[in-house]
């Protein structure tokens, strides 16, 4: 049954995608409410898949594990309600929509690796390293939104034609802070979230393996985040630097995520 | 004839002429009064603003007034010639110029809101002193709808078309929010000021001026209760603002990429805005690359205003497709309202012949038994009921056409109902 809330949860979505490629040509108050009432009810069911499916498994940890895509999908809508409710935007729905849709999609086919478990493995560390990760991960994803918008909104002002897409977009600023609130409400849960898996590898292998692409792309990205984080906090970097920077971890955080197709370390039973 | 508009705006008339037959907030209700006193004239309003003064009239029976002659008393205009100027609309076209001036498209600046509060209040004006009671409410209270109708169906008053709020509204999509924002104001100027008083009255915190000659720039500040500065510390300050208004007489830029620089350093990168209302230009075109900085001279403030001022009148066509369908939407139901006081009267005519034909054969055959009362009764209600129904349902259909008031006197002259129609719309509008 999980299975199927999700794809009730998934064919909402799809109109929250509908709305992000026409938002692109134009803009209209009603498509933007219908877009947002069937992501709140997308929400729902999908939260209710994710219930599921915990009950479903023995474990916590097997439930996230096995439903890895569908929970971030959820952890990036919830990021992008949290920012609707606080600026009542719905200019990051752009990039949000499309990268919710296309992850439901493939935790709805189960087009996901299968991840096992070794027995011997601390699970509540486990549970503990995907949950911090993840809202890591969404708040990156959010981060990047905005420093799209903020390179859009910016060439637009400056260009000083007033395009009809773009008027809809929020102030330079407020753009601005959304990114930054939420690349400073993501380094905690990354790091801390690193730290986690870091204690699951070695609970499990004994060593971490340094050589390791997933290891080693959650470590450029973690390192990019640090730079972000740094550069804005001491020189205020916004606009153009800050959006290369945004690109390169959200690049490298997807890159890691395609890692578990390859990497050794997520296949733990493979050991 | 009914609905009847005149009146003078500033197309038709100078303002030497407007002023002349403009009506003080003051002496408005007396106007009213004396308005809906004139000879043929039910109800009246008067609408007078700097830019217009119009009467508005429902006329007694269908006579039309003369709203002229009430113009020649009031202002006693006897040898002043206005017939050049004035305007004159009688029922639909009148209502239509009612709309059309309620929804801000017979303005001067077409969509500015301000008409519309306007005319609520001359209406209410014309309320309070009981000139507009029955139809001519119906009317402008429907000229508010439709008003309200433009304004959320086109965008005819939503962009900025004045060289100040363009100002503001990029300030707007550069800070979001205004509080809290300084602006540093270099240079004095008409303009310049009106950008930067805008500015405030958006909720700008504090102002800064520099200027040449500092006595000037005292001055300047005292008036806008900011902080005067003298000129030679003008870059060395400027990154505490985030709005620069510059109209300096300067020949050269006097801000360039490398000031620019400075600041964005100083500022941590926050965003600056530089409005440059002088010619030559005060800031260099380059400095609009830099990561963080826009700079907006005159030529692409006015630009905005520009394409503004246009989309408005492509929005003002929509609006005037808008206030057709309402004319006719409003002219069809207020001829439905028209046969109903006839229907009403033919109904009462026939019932008291029907009742007078009881008593009389009653007196002729003495007391009736219930059933044979019941029977009388049935009898005549339904052939009072048969011989009524083609009239009623041919006034109904004719409610829907332009000829309506033909049928409605044709009909008041068979069944010799005159009299009683201005007794009936009398005392049905009062009912209203």
């Amino acid at each position: 049954m999980s299975i199927f809330w999700l794809r009730v949860a998934l064919s909402l979505y799809g109109v929250g995608l509908l709305y992000a490629l026409i938002a692109l040509t134009r803009t209209s108050d009603l498509l933007n409410r219908i877009a947002l009432h069937a992501a709140y009810l997308g929400m729902v069911f999908h939260l209710v898949s994710l219930t599921e499916g915990v009950f479903l498994s023995d474990h916590v940890s097997l439930a996230m594990a096995h439903n890895s895509e569908s929970l971030l999908a959820f952890l990036i809508m919830t990021v992008f309600m949290i920012t609707y409710l606080l600026y009542s935007t719905t200019s990051p729905g752009i990039i949000v929509f499309p990268l919710v849709f296309l992850l439901t999609f493939m935790a709805a086919t189960r087009q996901q690796p299968f991840l096992l478990m070794s027995p011997g493995m601390r699970t509540s560390w486990l549970v503990a390293h995907i949950g911090l990760i993840f809202t890591g991960y969404a708040a990156l994803v959010l981060s990047f939104c905005a420093s799209l918008l903020y390179l859009i909104q910016q060439r637009s002002l400056k260009s000083k034609r007033a395009s009809s897409i773009l008027t809809r977009l929020p102030a330079l600023e407020e753009i601005d802070q959304i990114g930054y609130r939420s690349l400073l409400l993501g380094f905690p849960f990354m790091t801390l979230g690193l730290i986690a898996g870091s204690v699951v590898a070695e609970s499990t292998y004994g060593r971490i393996d340094l050589q390791d692409p997933k290891i080693l792309l959650s470590l450029l990205m973690w390192a990019v985040y640090l730079v972000m984080v740094y550069t804005r906090w001491i020189a205020g970097w916004r606009g153009r630097k800050a959006a290369v920077l945004a690109s390169v971890a959200f690049a490298a955080a997807i890159v890691a995520w395609a890692a578990n197709y390859f990497s050794t370390i997520h296949r733990f039973a493979a050991s | 004839m009914r609905f009847q508009l005149i009146g003078v705006n500033h197309n038709t008339a100078p303002v030497e002429v407007r002023e002349r037959l403009a009506i003080p907030e003051s002496r408005l209700p007396e106007a009213c009064k004396k308005l809906a006193e004139h000879p043929g004239i039910e109800e009246g309003m008067i609408l007078s603003t700097c830019n217009r003064v119009e009467i508005l009239a429902n006329t007694k029976n269908g006579v039309g007034a003369d709203l002229r002659g009430f113009l020649q008393n009031y202002f006693h205009l006897d040898g002043v010639e206005i017939n050049q100027h004035l305007y004159e609309y009688n029922e639909q076209e009148a209502v239509r110029h009612l709309f059309r001036v309620a929804a801000s498209l017979d303005s001067m600046v077409v969509g500015e809101p301000q008409i519309l509060g306007q005319v609520k209040e001359a209406y209410a004006t014309a309320r309070a002193v009981g000139a507009v009671r029955a139809q001519l409410d119906q009317l402008v209270t429907r000229a508010f709808a439709v008003a309200k109708r433009v304004r959320t169906e086109t965008a005819v008053g939503s962009s900025s078309v004045s060289i100040a709020s363009v100002a503001v509204d990029l300030a707007k999509k550069i800070f979001g929010n205004l509080h809290g924002k300084h602006v540093y104001l270099v240079g004095a100027g008409k303009m310049s000021e009106l950008a930067a008083r805008h500015l405030m009255a958006h909720g700008c915190a504090s102002i800064f001026v520099a200027n040449r000659t500092y006595d000037r720039a005292v001055s300047l500040a005292y008036k806008f209760k900011g902080q005067a500065i003298h000129f030679e510390d003008l870059h060395n300050t400027c990154d505490r603002a985030d709005i620069v208004i510059t109209s300096t007489g300067a020949p050269h830029a006097i801000f360039r990429p490398e000031h620019g620089e400075l600041f964005l350093t100083r500022r941590k990168n926050r965003p600056m805005f530089f409005i440059d209302i002088a010619v030559p230009r005060d800031v260099d075109p380059a400095m609009n690359k830099l990561d963080g900085i826009f700079v907006y001279d005159i030529d692409d403030l006015q630009q905005a205003v520009a394409s503004h001022v246009a989309d408005r009148r492509k929005e003002a066509e929509r609006a005037e497709a808008i206030v057709t369908t309402e004319v006719e939407r409003f002219q069809a139901r207020i001829q439905t309202l028209d046969v109903v006081p006839t229907i009403v009267s033919l109904q009462d005519h026939l019932e008291t012949i029907r009742q007078a034909e009881i008593d009389r054969v009653r007196g002729r055959l003495g007391p009736m038994t219930p059933d044979q009362e019941m029977a009388v009764e049935a009898l005549t209600r339904g052939i009072v009921n048969k011989i009524m129904h083609t009239p009623i349902s041919t006034l109904k259909s004719a409610a829907r056409d332009p000829e309506a008031t033909t049928v409605i006197d044709l009909v008041r002259r068979l069944f010799n109902l005159q009299e009683k129609r201005a007794a009936k719309s009398g005392s049905s509008g009062d009912a209203d």
